[in-house]
């Protein structure tokens, strides 16, 4: 069987080894889906809780929840991990966008070694992962949540469930381990865009009734497991207070050795942690979804050109949500090896060394594997969280503030704009921008001047005047899209960026028209001999006249 | 240190090579380039070793940050070390200054090789093994108008999307890497003059490629055109 081959001591270091994957793993996806830039500092001494060498936080929450979904157990072939990534509108519609999966296959890698290989191939995974997570489409929806839609995750265990992500839905491979008990695979299947949308007619018109909104709406299989927003809300239950991550767990180790693999000895201690509960400072509370988004709907800013994705700006420089000077809501502090507890002492082997030493110098390296796991002196692990080099900004701020975007409570929705987001459809501020609103626009293309028949009209008239400014004479600057800082005013029905567009091509004065001058001008002209030749029949008349005023 | 070896020359036998190739905007070089090189050291750096006494040695953390493109729709993560950052800049950005100025049609490569130093007795100078390369070939297009940048924009950061996909597919290989080495032989695998991560000992090399004719860069430009026809 395939326990004989690996030593017992293997066999509970790659247990721990997948577990805490799985953990990073789930850390890992939801922070990319957060909506804000994550930064993480690198230290030069290890501390002793960064598995796999890497500064990934814990956000607890995140935790209990991947915690909860494992119930103790670890992906196995047929029992996969599975992380739902889901998008959900202000108007409660959900979508999944989706499905990170964490499996194992039959496939063993005897000759593996666990302790070091296997560990540093993690390592390696999860590097690929950050990078991978942000290349998926969803990434870049995740970075403008907040106002019309929010980005959920759900961990769930068990079968992979792929049919709620449509058809033609793709797959990217993250990397594979191979271990002595299997293969470790983790790969995404996602939904390419949001192509059903194009298919439906969507119209200037008040919403249609009655659409299926089934594929929405409905989940396929009844999830035991709840969606939790991925934006780490703090403050709304003061009395869960989520266990750090922390908290009774063994250190990991980050002691190698270049010995070879004979000597092979693995020591964890367990430490006893110091866990501070979380202190709230100043925290905004974010109110319940539904309310929340419901609100921000009737009373938010619509911008003037519904925002399509896929289409025009993309402004990954600007996440939605705002900080507005909020502080810090969290000191997550990591934990540091404990200073007291039980620290077993390490099984020294005096010949450890000295053999290693011979060894090393007659024989070719052969591999490492630990060979003593004692918490480091104890360093500061606080480091990770405050970077003195500004360009983190605080990192621990990133993932444990809240970022409400305050609106105005008065700010009125503009009465004649029709936008997509108006309209009462599932995902209708999706939908492909309608060009032809702007071909309508008569402040973009306004109408020809009226014709006129004079002959004389021909010479006066002067080309291009009146009303003729159009967008094509910046036919090399296209405004996407307009927002002017501070312009949002409680007493205009619309906002600036708005009142700008319209009245951008005013149209000339008539009074100024050059066309109109020339034609009154024209028909002075024209009338002139035939107005003569009256004067002239009537001279004798007028004559006479003269004479009796003589 | 210096290296051995002319430049360019050619990899040895087992030195397994990768090649991308990009279509860019003039402003998008650097952004596009420091992206790849970016998430290929993300992959090829570990924390600073501490070697200890009986032949062990304790690895440090390796932190990440996310970062925005300004010119092209696209994030990438990289690795959070500003001496790493500043030293691919510079190769970067001389990189664009010599594209810029060849007069050429834009078109050039730039690679990152990885390679593991072999000491040789005296008079014999040490040898350069290199172990991987990746080339990434740099078309740079003129675009006429704004509405063709904005797709632009787009269309890089899906590339730069697949590209990401391509290189951690070749890292998943788990094809050779350098033994983990003693404290003494450290220098000759890593580059260990960082003070927060140890990227594998590496050197970047450029080169501008003479032009072989526009027929690149127009099919670039048809690409875009008939994108805008659609």
């Amino acid at each position: 069987a395939m326990d004989t081959d690996l030593s017992s001591q293997d066999r509970k270091d790659l247990d721990k080894f997948i577990k805490f994957f799985a953990l990073k793993t789930v850390q890992v996806i939801v922070q990319a889906r957060l909506g804000e830039k994550i930064c993480t500092r690198s230290s030069s001494s290890p501390t002793g809780s960064d598995w796999f060498n890497l500064a990934i936080k814990d956000i607890p929450e995140v935790t209990h929840e991947a915690k909860k979904a494992l119930a103790g157990q670890l992906p196995a072939v047929g029992r996969s991990m599975c992380v739902e990534i889901s998008l959900k509108t202000s108007e409660g519609d959900s979508m999944e966008l989706e499905i990170w999966c964490l499996e194992m296959n039959e496939k063993c890698d005897k000759e593996i070694k666990v302790s070091y290989t296997v560990y540093n191939r993690l390592s390696l995974l999860l590097k690929s992962l950050l990078a991978i997570t942000r290349v998926t489409p969803a990434y870049r929806l995740s970075r403008k949540q907040g106002h019309e839609y929010v980005i959920l995750y759900r961990i769930y265990f068990g079968e992979v469930q792929l049919s709620g992500l449509g058809e033609g839905f793709q797959t990217v491979r993250v990397g594979t381990v191979g271990t002595p008990v299997g293969t470790i695979t983790l790969s995404c299947a996602y939904r390419i865009n949001l192509a059903f949308m194009s298919t439906r007619q969507f119209e200037r018109t008040p919403p249609i009734m009655g659409i299926i909104i089934d594929h929405f709406v409905d989940r396929p299989f009844p999830s035991s497991s709840p969606m939790h927003p991925c934006n780490y809300r703090a403050g709304e239950d003061n009395g869960a207070v989520y266990p750090s991550v922390e908290d009774s767990q063994e250190v990991c180790t980050t002691s190698f050795s270049t010995s070879p693999p004979s000597q092979c000895v693995f020591t964890v201690t367990k430490a006893h942690f110091q866990t501070p509960p979380p202190v709230v400072t100043d925290t905004l509370k974010v109110p319940v979804m539904g309310l929340a988004f419901s609100h921000q709907l009737s009373s938010s800013r619509l911008s003037y050109q519904p925002a399509a994705l896929g289409v025009g700006s993309a402004d990954m420089g600007y996440p939605v949500l705002f900080a507005g000077g909020l502080n810090a809501a969290h000191p997550h502090q990591l934990i540091g090896p404990g200073k007291e507890g039980g620290v077993p002492p390490i099984p020294s082997q005096p010949a450890h060394g000295t053999q290693a030493d011979q060894e090393r110098m007659c024989t070719p390296l052969d591999g490492v594997h630990y060979s003593a796991a004692t918490p480091s002196s104890s360093e500061d692990t606080e480091t990770v969280s405050n970077s003195s080099e500004g360009k983190c900004g605080s990192p621990h701020d990133l993932l444990e503030t809240i970022f409400v975007r305050k609106v105005g409570a008065f700010v009125n929705k503009p009465i004649n704009q029709v936008t997509m987001a108006n309209l009462d459809i599932p995902f209708a501020m999706f939908a492909p921008k309608n060009v032809e609103l702007e071909d309508n626009d008569p402040m973009v293309n306004p109408p020809d001047s009226p014709e006129t028949e004079s002959p004389l009209q021909g010479s006066l008239h002067s080309e291009g005047s009146s009303g003729s400014s159009t967008g094509n004479t910046h036919d090399d600057f296209v405004m996407i899209d307009f927002k002017p800082a501070f312009s949002k005013d409680d007493i205009l029905p619309m906002d600036l960026g708005t009142f700008y567009r319209e009245f951008q091509n005013p149209p000339q004065l008539s009074s100024l028209s050059i066309d109109i001058g020339a034609q009154s001008m024209a028909e002075d002209l024209d009338s002139l001999p035939e107005k003569l030749a009256v004067h002239e029949k009537n001279v004798k008349e007028f004559d006479a006249f003269v004479e009796t005023l003589q | 240190t210096r290296c051995c070896g002319p430049p360019g020359a050619a990899p040895a036998m087992n030195c397994r090579a990768e090649v991308l190739e990009v279509s860019v905007e003039g402003r998008q070089v650097e952004e596009a380039m420091l992206a790849v090189l970016h998430t290929i050291l993300l992959h090829r750096s570990t924390g600073k070793f501490h070697y200890k006494k009986e032949g062990t040695y304790s690895i440090g953390t390796v932190g990440t940050q996310d970062v925005d493109c300004d010119f092209i729709d696209f994030a990438y993560v990289r690795v959070s070390s500003e001496e790493l950052d500043r030293a691919l800049r510079k190769a970067v950005g001389e990189f664009k200054d010599a594209l810029r100025g060849s007069g050429s049609d834009g078109m050039g490569q730039i690679s990152l090789e990885f390679y593991q130093k072999k000491k040789s007795r005296w008079p014999f100078s040490d040898e350069c093994i290199p172990w991987e390369l990746w080339t990434i070939k740099v078309n740079v297009v003129n675009l006429a108008n704004e509405q063709e940048r904005q797709i632009c924009r787009e269309k890089v950061g899906e590339k730069l999307c697949e590209k990401i996909i391509n290189i951690v597919e070749v890292m998943n290989r788990h094809e050779y890497l350098p033994k983990m080495p003693t404290q003494s032989e450290v220098d000759n695998v890593f580059d260990t003059s960082l003070k927060d991560v140890q990227p594998y000992l590496y050197k970047i090399s450029y080169q501008i490629t003479d032009s072989l004719g526009t027929s690149v860069t127009t099919t670039m430009r048809r690409l875009i055109k008939d994108t805008l026809a659609l």
